[in-house]
């Protein structure tokens, strides 16, 4: 038994808590009750006749019918995409191409106020987050890529780039228009036309980015939309036009994918899953890398594939760590994603939530120690407090596998080696971070951690300049500056 | 039950992220605070500011005036709290006591060679008994951030402990001067120092250097205070001083405090602001939030 020292000593958060209600207007922006799939330059009813509900996971009231495009409707839209690469896109001179690119950019920036009041009604992340972070990401990725389209050859000294032809494009629920930037950007840039796939769960700001390209003239074609579950998706992927597939997304659809292509000429970029090892070493500012672990496995809900998800802490500022994250994790605000001080909004389906509940449930059996904050949760819509599990093993489920919510998993670590040893001990390999004041350290971790992204003294930061993508399971190819033209160019 | 007091090695590094904590005291700036949150907060910050006059031209009469102004801050506002403290030099500190009385309004003096802090050990002593034995019920030391920068902590923590020796009955805010000391790092380890050596505030700022009170070096001093208290079960006051005049900052530092420390410091045994300018922000606030409009400055008396 331990002994019980200090008990007395505690931190009262609870008026920390509860601020008078800052609601965000949803007056600021619009959403349709239904909305069609987006083929060459215009909305179309979609073949199946069939739509799908798209529900605001905080109140669980529809927001809107979407359409289900079945394999007649991605036929169309391939067509489409087709079309225009072999008759406008690929002829036309790339600095034109990026005056379309930069016109998306700024549209995206004019409505950044609307697209961020849809993003969070839609997927349930907090405004602050849509506000500050998704949307002008999002804008940034258009303006980074417009600026690479006419400098190609710069890019790649001495060679010769061609465009890939159509590209399948098929994006999660995490970040719904940043993904869609990601991929529709540097596709674009380089001289593809686009068939992009939203989640079904989150199609809404695609949809109204839909809308933008119609807007900014971008030729029929160029761009489709079109809306559906998985075996849309499917459809995408086993189309034989489509030169190239970009999912973003689990790895076990990611194998699928891949199963799919084998054997066909059938370019791939994959962006799966992580369980991204954050470490925190004695020497590193404690109260910084409490906040930094925070932001690393909090930031959207948890829902980010490099989301920090475990956490090793040297033994000896172990307790103080823990303590620190708890005193933090009881000022957290839980509830509505709208209300402008809100850090944990809504998990983003009931699907979702039932499934790191399970994880919640598996790490109480493993024998973990749970701990979670205090806060109240809203009656109505899908939320969960967050989490952490002390007392947790390498060989625990909740330390092994991706859990995509708020829960971290914490375990100690002695030396500079046995830290190594357990972070790249998972099939998964998408970021990591350190925190240590010492230089040499980070430059010793950073060469031997099997990680795409690595932090140093901070953790989910990204811009659109900045590579990004994964080792192992979690995929591969990158997105994001100039390794993320590579991925969308033939070069000779 | 109480941890003991294990004086700690102040030669030993300490670590504060400069990006790390800058980013992290902007977050508390995004807090929206909005109806009876405002109007809880804002008088709140009214009742914790000591109101400060520290100039060479300070006379009885504008001590007089400003401590008339500490007990009526707005009259045709009903039920507003007073200030905390008048905070003035020494030698106000007899016209300070009289003209406030028994209104439980405290009077702070600066002592010790203040700003500068450069003079001997035995000259700060007797400027700190002078005070006392004036009626001061609380005293504002600089530290010598010379004999800081040389290293000299076992200096430091030695002053302090006099001047706190001196100060009896007084309670002891101790002026790091945060803008000289500049690194946050410096910060902490100066925060450190001066609650080990038995400071019952720790302040960041004279008011004569700039910058003066910003909120990152806030931050770092409110985290050295929770991690003393976890350590030795004693709670250690805060008090930003300095660049602090508009109601929407004053805001932002009070979601800070309540969000590091938590609602057990949410008063003005616990905090305080170091202000000349930011009662009148309040004031024309909160008469914004009674009547819907605002006020000229010309509608609040300006001490």
């Amino acid at each position: 038994m331990a002994t019980k020292k200090n008990n007395t000593l505690k931190l009262k958060f609870d008026s920390a808590r509860k601020l008078a209600p800052a609601p965000e207007s949803k007056s600021g922006a619009k959403i349709d009750p239904q909305y069609d799939l987006f083929i060459n330059g215009k909305f179309e009813k979609p073949a199946s006749k069939k739509y799908f509900a798209s529900i605001n996971p905080a109140t669980e009231e529809k927001l809107s019918m979407i359409a289900e495009a079945n394999t007649a409707d991605v036929n169309k839209a391939v067509k489409a995409a087709r079309t225009a690469y072999d008759k406008t896109w690929k002829k036309m001179p790339p600095a034109e191409r990026a005056k379309y690119i930069y016109r998306i950019a700024r549209m995206i920036q004019e409505r950044a106020r609307e697209f961020a009041i849809i993003e969070t009604l839609d997927g349930g992340k907090p405004i602050r987050e849509s506000r500050d972070f998704d949307i002008p990401t999002a804008a940034n990725h258009f303006f980074y890529y417009a600026g690479w389209a006419d400098k190609l050859e710069y890019a790649f000294p001495n060679r010769t780039t061609s465009p890939l032809g159509v590209a399948g494009q098929i994006i999660p629920w995490n970040f719904p228009l940043l993904m869609a930037a990601w991929k529709i950007a540097p596709a674009l840039a380089c001289g593809n036309t686009v068939v992009l796939k939203p989640a079904e769960n989150t199609s809404l700001t695609a949809l109204k980015l839909a809308e933008i390209i119609q807007e900014a003239d971008l030729p029929p074609g160029v761009v489709n939309i079109i809306t559906g579950a998985g075996a849309t998706g499917a459809a995408i992927v086993n189309h034989p036009d489509v030169n190239k597939i970009a999912f973003t997304g689990s790895t076990d659809v990611g194998k699928i994918i891949q199963r799919a292509i084998a054997g066909t000429d059938k370019k791939a970029t994959l962006e799966l899953g992580g369980k991204a090892a954050n470490i925190i070493f004695d020497d590193a500012p404690l109260d910084q890398a409490v906040e930094g672990v925070i932001n690393g496995i909090f930031f959207n809900q948890g829902h980010v594939c490099c989301a920090g998800s475990r956490l090793y802490v040297q033994e000896s500022v172990f307790k103080e760590v823990v303590r620190k994250l708890k005193d933090r994790l009881e000022t957290l605000i839980v509830g509505d994603p709208m209300d402008k001080n809100t850090d944990i909004g809504a998990i983003n389906s009931r699907e979702q939530l039932n499934i790191i509940n399970n994880y919640i449930k598996i790490g109480q059996q493993e024998g973990a120690e749970m701990y979670q904050s205090s806060a109240d949760l809203p009656k109505k819509g899908f939320y969960c407090r967050p989490t952490i599990f002390t007392n947790v093993a390498q060989s625990n489920r909740i330390a092994q596998e991706e859990i995509f919510g708020p829960v971290l998993a914490i375990q100690s670590f002695r030396t500079d080696d046995e830290v190594i040893e357990k972070a790249n001990n998972t099939p998964y390999g998408l970021s990591a971070g350190v925190w240590t004041d010492k230089g040499s350290k980070i430059f010793n971790l950073t060469t031997k951690l099997r990680a795409g992204v690595i932090w140093a003294n901070t953790f989910n930061k990204f811009d659109p300049t900045s590579p990004f993508g994964g080792y192992k399971e979690s995929g591969y190819g990158r997105e994001g500056g100039l390794h993320g033209l590579s991925a969308y160019i033939n070069l000779v | 039950m109480m941890a003991t007091k294990i004086i700690p090695d102040f030669s030993a590094p300490v670590h504060v992220d400069q990006v790390g904590i800058e980013e992290k005291a902007s977050r508390f700036t995004k807090r929206s605070i909005k109806n009876e949150s405002k109007i809880n907060g804002l008088m709140l910050a009214l009742n914790m500011i000591d109101l400060t006059t520290l100039e060479g031209k300070d006379t009885q009469g504008k001590v007089k005036q400003l401590c008339y102004k500490a007990l009526h801050l707005h009259d045709t506002y009903p039920g507003l709290p007073t200030v905390a403290a008048i905070c003035v030099y020494p030698s106000m500190v007899k016209t300070a006591k009289i003209a406030l009385g028994d209104s439980g309004v405290k009077v702070a003096s600066v002592a010790t060679a203040f700003p500068s802090g450069q003079s001997t050990r035995d000259i700060k002593l007797r400027d700190t008994k002078f005070a006392v034995q004036n009626g001061a019920d609380e005293v504002d030391m600089v530290i010598s951030r010379g004999k800081f920068l040389e290293g000299e902590y076992n200096f430091i923590f030695d002053e302090i402990a006099a001047i706190k020796e001196a100060c009896g009955q007084a309670r002891l805010k101790v002026i790091l001067e945060t803008g000289e000391l500049v690194t946050y790092d410096k910060v902490r380890k100066a925060s450190d120092i001066a609650m080990y050596a038995g400071a019952d505030f720790i302040k960041t700022s004279t008011g004569k250097i700039s910058p003066a009170a910003t909120m990152p070096v806030t931050l770092v001093m409110l985290e050295a205070i929770r991690d003393f208290y976890y350590k030795t079960g004693k709670k250690i006051a805060m008090k930003p001083a300095g660049g602090i005049s508009t109601s929407k900052l004053a805001l932002h530092y009070l979601v800070m405090l309540n969000e590091v420390l938590g609602e057990d410091w949410m008063n003005n045994e616990w905090f305080r602001f170091g202000a000349s300018s930011l009662a009148n922000d309040i004031l024309m606030q909160l008469m914004k939030q009674r009547t819907g409009v605002y006020q000229s400055a010309n509608y609040f008396s300006i001490d």
